[in-house]
């Protein structure tokens, strides 16, 4: 059930290189599951945590193939949270900061996302309940 | 009064930054404020037994520091059981305190 209260997160690490990734999307998991609203604002490098394009790869060390390794990607991560959002009828706005996507290219992501900018994450921190800033190390 | 949730992601032994916010979360709460620290991510580390950060934690709870570690965390760097004190929760526990009124969140 919709709790009417909602979390505002700003993440900046790009996907596969920090274990603040994992942690973010975890958090938003829980706020989810909890049935609160979540903002999220994916600034620098996590603009490209949403990329289409992002596939999974066998592990040539391991001698496991695409299938065996399971390897996850962020944007099927992502998108299990929007299905997430959608069941549980609650919003998840995910918020792509634009410059940050004009300057890598990052503009084709899976459905969901949107374009803004740091004014969305002024208005939506100070419209939530709660917010987190997990900046980059 | 105010109740502050600082989020230790950094290995103390990597990091030096661990020191200033290890001063940061014991000066406010030496202001009689409520103040949890919660550990994530190599965070937990000062958590295993006979780390020398054990004494920092002590020093915590001494200030009335409440310290709580990621179970997840934990489990990934075969932390089966923290250092006496430490409390184990998930990021459902997390969103719950981050969710109280009044509450602030400080990432480091």
């Amino acid at each position: 059930m919709a709790s009417g209260k909602t979390i505002t997160i700003a993440i900046m690490d790009a996907p596969y290189e920090s274990a603040n990734s994992t942690t973010a999307l975890r958090i938003i998991h829980a706020a989810l599951q909890q049935g609160h609203n979540v903002n999220v604002f994916a600034y620098e490098g996590a603009v490209n945590l949403t990329m289409k394009a992002q596939q999974p790869h066998a592990n040539p060390v391991k001698g496991t193939t695409v299938e065996q390794e399971q390897h996850p990607t962020t944007k099927d991560w992502i998108a299990s949270l929007f299905k997430l959002a959608k069941d549980k009828g609650v919003k998840l706005d995910w918020n792509n900061c634009g410059l940050c996507v004009d300057e890598r290219g990052a503009g084709d992501w899976i459905e969901g996302p949107r374009r803004g900018s740091p004014k969305d994450f002024l208005e939506a921190s100070s419209a939530s309940d709660a917010t987190l800033v997990i900046p980059t190390k | 009064m105010a109740k502050h949730i600082f989020i230790e992601s950094r290995d103390p032994f990597d990091s030096a930054d661990v020191d200033y916010f290890s001063e940061l979360v014991q000066g406010i709460a030496n202001r009689g404020q409520e103040v949890i620290l919660f550990l994530v991510q190599n965070g937990v580390l000062a958590t295993r037994r006979g780390s020398k950060h054990n004494e920092r934690i002590t020093q915590f709870m001494k200030h009335k520091v409440k310290v709580v570690a990621d179970g997840f965390s934990l489990r990934e760097r075969g932390i089966s059981k923290p250092f006496d004190g430490v409390e184990v929760a998930d990021m459902d526990h997390l969103v719950k305190l981050l969710l109280e009124p009044g509450t602030k969140a400080i990432w480091h």
